[in-house]
């Protein structure tokens, strides 16, 4: 087991480093740093001292190097727009969307597992022939028209729940949160609903298919054969192989949400920093992009390590090789 | 099957010669018999001669200044405008321009970058394929690993840094013309994948058939192989997938033009034309928003059901 | 006599297809002791599993029973409603499997298995059914059952898994078990084994046994009557001595043939020429007809008559004399 993990951390690390050099590319050879930072009133004194400053007369695997160095402290620079340190900006908008984020995750796994399962044992029943009409229709359906019609139905036409930003935020120690208040919550109401709505669907459709698989194995039937009640059959012996698969399809989604809440941020105007990459993109920030591709990669590949530890701790077969 | 002459012409125009050898007598029958097939075609086939035809179809050419008057902003849909008198079937936006024709001028736009996004894709990722499947050893390792790297990340990210590096690159007074370009090659370049690992699973299974074998023993060389013989066999799944991408290609540009880091607004395909009429939602004019969000829907509904049904039908073993 | 502990009465199962009502099981008549083991044989298709998945309830959709009368202990259970069947398996009727290396949940351990099995049927509590759970690893014959409860069906041997499984069906014991193939998928060492430990348990507690196999010598070695089956109908049933010795209907006398016994001696294997039929294409009159050296007009026309021979029955017209 522990050699299992150790493989995966190296490749995960060998990821990481492959976006590193695509991010400190992007920064080296998009447009010239210097430029950016000086803008026009410079002297050629400037500019030398500059890219002294900066590393950038030194080769360049050493100024590479050095860009993970700083990145690993999260250190990324200062921002060409904003002209303040990215690292700040980040941790100033990472709530707002981490937040975001959650909500729709759970949301999305409990839904989707939820209604997997029932449509599964209700397979022929007309909820669950609904359900599989609309979720085709659910496929089909860009987020941010989702987000649209939603504040069109909520906010213009019922005037119930607020159509952008994050409501009243409280600090609690250094993490701005939308939990603690009435109009923080109501503002999470909508955005949460957009962004989970695509993964929620995926996830239903795969356990269905996953379940109904499952279903048909020769324990299930010895389950019942043994007259075991339906709810012990259906949750307690195929819901939980039908985990297995499901797991690793449900991390790669989580991992998608923090990257799709992009476009919810945008539609909603949710101060996080899917919105701050997106604003980046239009001006050529290249230190802001930089550093939210290497932040997203790290989630990533934090996900992924996570999906592989919950694979030990519910398939007794990888646990119990791994020990031996 | 008098009543519906589309669906025949339809199918002749979806087959390229060879493929229709293949399955032609099955494939048709279980077409006629689909009415969700017959009917999603319909509807993409419109979409696709309302955007070829846009220049003669259009009452309007909205990117003539010349035909536009300011006094005619805002007229809703069908009611004479109060000012000049004229009447648009869908409304006009704020600078007056007719909504019907911006939406197929924006289709025409969404169309061709979605068919040449996936065009490009299929060309990197089939070609790419081959080679892995092919050629092997360490061809095939790099490959593979920047496809594994790749889908790590979910396309529309990816399509995004390509974009933000690309406007980074293209002097300023270029980006918008050269946007439209930089969305496909962004959009193609983010979905290669899928094209590839099909490509690549189907070779390695031909690849030691007796007729390959055969083509090698009497002198072929590997690319003639990989063309003549190989391709053909794996262009039913690649069909499937090809009709997949074209429906998530579409909306990765409707998004991307949408967050406005895709088509300009003088160039507005119907993700531009969303987010402009975005902008009108609380103060009424929904007619600018509600009209290309359906088409968009439709288009993409319609391109996903075909998809659909095309993998059910030819039932390659995609996943 | 006492009342038998199943009775099957003319029992049918129908499944409907766009190409009409097929019979997997058609009219299917008998009884079962308590203590007594009957054999159920036939070829694939031949309906013996449908019949035992009839009896205890787990017919797939879309097939159902269509008539006659099953019975566990004199109380009819064929027309329970689903709740009041679900007490009745694993309670009353227990059942193994084929296959044992699929037939266990490979991500519950044996012990939870069992457990919630006995939970489930008896009103005991969890220390109690740990307890008995041991006891009944160690009534198969798992050795260390006391360490080995905790274990995953992956840790053990299919052989060993098959015990895991009799202990899971004999957990809640059940007055009849039907036993669906139980040593197919194992190795023919291990066979030997499981027919035994399976033989061992009923007589000790007196549990009725409905054995479904393909192999006539775990008949001879198990069973005490046997039932021949052939296209969903019974077509002899009777004392195994009496029907493998002197078979009367002429597809058993031809399965015999078919047969390598140790007793035969070094003869040519004797084949039945032709296939059984398809459900959805049974000849009329006696379905094995065409196959029939000994068919006549009458095999073709008149579907089942009945001859009683001693303590055996025989769906013929013509039946073997004795050899």
């Amino acid at each position: 087991m522990i050699a299992f993990i150790l493989r995966r951390v190296f490749q995960s690390v060998i990821v990481l480093l492959i976006v590193g050099l695509v991010a400190f590319s992007m920064f080296r050879f998009v447009g010239d740093p210097i430029e950016n930072m000086l803008g026009q009133e410079r002297t050629q004194a400037d500019v030398d001292r500059l890219r002294t400053q900066l590393g950038l007369d030194q080769p360049f695997i050493v100024q590479y190097l050095k860009f993970l160095g700083n990145a690993a402290q999260g250190n990324f620079g200062v921002s060409y727009r904003q002209g303040r340190p990215v690292a700040t900006i980040l941790a100033e908008r990472a709530p707002a969307t981490l937040e975001l984020a959650a909500v729709s995750g759970t949301l999305a796994v409990l839904v989707g597992i939820g209604m997997g399962v029932f449509t599964a044992i209700r397979r022929n029943g007309v909820a669950s022939n609904v359900i599989m009409s609309l979720s085709l229709v659910g496929v089909s359906l860009p987020t941010f028209l989702i987000g649209i019609l939603l504040i069109y139905l909520f906010s213009v036409e019922l005037d119930l729940l607020p159509s952008f930003g994050r409501g009243d935020t409280v600090m609690v120690g250094g993490w701005s949160t939308g939990f603690l208040t009435k109009s923080g919550l109501l503002a999470l109401i909508l955005p949460s609903i957009t962004l989970g709505l695509y993964q929620m669907t995926l996830i239903m459709r795969l356990v269905r298919s996953e379940m109904l698989e499952v279903l048909r194995q020769d324990y299930i039937r010895f389950a019942r054969a043994r007259g075991l009640p339906e709810r012990v059959v259906n949750f307690r012996h195929a819901l939980k192989n039908t985990l297995v698969p499901v797991i690793t399809v449900t991390g790669l989604q989580v991992g998608s949400i923090i990257a799709f809440a992009i476009i919810t941020e945008t539609v909603f105007q949710w101060p996080g920093v899917g919105l701050l990459f997106i604003n980046a993109i239009q001006f050529v920030d290249i230190p802001v992009m930089a550093a939210y591709l290497m932040l997203i990669s790290v989630m990533f590949v934090a996900i992924n390590l996570i999906v592989d530890l919950l694979y030990f701790a519910i398939d007794p077969r990888l646990r119990i090789d791994g020990r031996h | 099957m008098t009543d519906f002459p589309q669906p025949d012409a339809v199918k002749q125009a979806q087959d390229p010669g060879r493929m229709s050898r293949l399955w032609a007598s099955d494939f048709a029958y279980a077409f006629r018999r689909s009415p969700v097939a017959i009917g999603a075609t319909a509807v993409v086939l419109v979409l696709v001669l309302a955007a070829i035809f846009a220049p003669l179809i259009a009452p309007h050419d909205p990117f003539n200044p010349a035909t536009l008057n300011l006094m005619n902003g805002f007229t809703p849909p069908g009611t004479p405008n109060a000012f000049t008198g004229d009447t648009f079937w869908l409304g006009t936006d704020d600078q007056g321009r007719d909504v019907f024709s911006t939406i197929l001028y924006g289709l025409r736009i969404s169309l061709f970058v979605g068919f040449s996004a996936v065009l490009l894709a299929l060309i990197i990722g089939v070609t790419l394929g081959l080679i892995a499947g092919y050629a092997g050893g360490w061809a095939e390792t790099i490959i593979m690993r920047v496809a594994d790297v790749q889908l790590t990340f979910p396309a529309i990210l990816v399509a995004m840094l390509i974009f933000g590096v690309a406007k980074g690159i293209t002097p300023p007074e270029y980006r918008n013309q050269m946007a439209i370009w930089v969305l496909i090659i962004a959009i193609g370049l983010s979905d290669w994948v899928q094209f590839a690992r099909v490509v690549r699973g189907a070779t390695l299974v031909e690849k030691n058939k007796e007729y390959v074998q055969a083509a090698r023993l009497i002198g072929r060389t590997g690319p003639a192989i990989m063309l003549r013989h190989i391709l053909p066999n794996v262009l039913s799944p690649v069909l499937v997938i090809a009709t997949i991408s074209l429906a998530l290609a579409i909306i990765a540009e409707a998004t991307l033009s949408f967050l406005g880091v895709g088509a300009p607004p003088t160039q507005p395909s119907l993700g531009t034309l969303i987010r402009i009429g975005q902008g009108f939602l609380f103060s009424g004019e929904w007619w600018i928003l509600l009209f290309p969000s359906i088409t968009l829907l439709a288009l993409a509904l319609a391109v996903n059901l075909m998809g659909d049904w095309l993998r059910d039908a030819l039932n390659p073993r995609l996943k | 006599m006492n009342t038998p502990v199943l009775s099957v009465d003319a029992l049918s199962v129908e499944i409907p297809t766009r190409h009409g009502l097929l019979k997997p099981v058609d009219q299917v008549s008998w009884d079962i002791a308590k203590g007594e083991i009957l054999g159920v044989v036939g070829e694939s298709g031949a309906g013996k599993s449908m019949t035992g998945n009839a009896v205890i309830g787990l017919l797939d959709r879309p097939a159902r029973i269509s008539g006659g009368q099953v019975r566990l202990n004199g109380t009819r259970i064929d027309n329970l409603t689903p709740a009041q069947m679900r007490k009745v398996r694993g309670k009353q009727i227990g059942m193994v499997f084929q296959d044992p290396l699929t037939s266990l949940n490979p991500l519950l351990t044996i012990g939870d298995q069992l457990s919630e099995t006995i939970e489930t049927h008896l009103a005991v509590g969890r220390t109690e059914a740990r307890k008995r759970a041991i006891a009944a690893l160690d009534e198969v014959g798992i050795p260390a059952a006391k360490d080995r409860i905790d274990s995953y069906p992956f840790e053990f041997s299919g052989g060993m898994r098959q015990r895991v499984v009799i202990a899971l069906a004999l957990c809640a014991e059940p007055s009849l078990i039907i036993a669906d193939e139980p040593t197919t998928a194992l190795d023919v060492s291990v066979q030997a084994q499981v027919i035994a430990l399976l033989k061992r348990i009923c007589r000790e507690r007196g549990a009725a046994v409905m054995l479904i196999t393909h192999d006539m010598g775990v008949i001879a070695e198990t069973a005490d009557r046997v039932a021949v089956m052939y296209a969903g109908r019974l077509a002899e049933i009777g004392p195994v001595a009496q029907v493998l010795g002197a078979p009367r209907h002429p597809y058993t006398h031809g399965l015999m043939g078919a047969t390598p016994l140790a007793s035969k001696g070094r003869k040519r294997l004797a084949q039945i020429p032709g296939a059984m039929p398809r459900l959805g294409a049974l000849p009329n009159g006696c379905a094995f007809h065409p196959r029939c050296p000994k068919a006549q007009d009458k095999c073709k026309s008149d579907p089942r008559p009945t001859v009683q021979d001693g303590a055996g029955r025989a769906a013929c017209w013509f039946p073997m004399e004795d050899a």
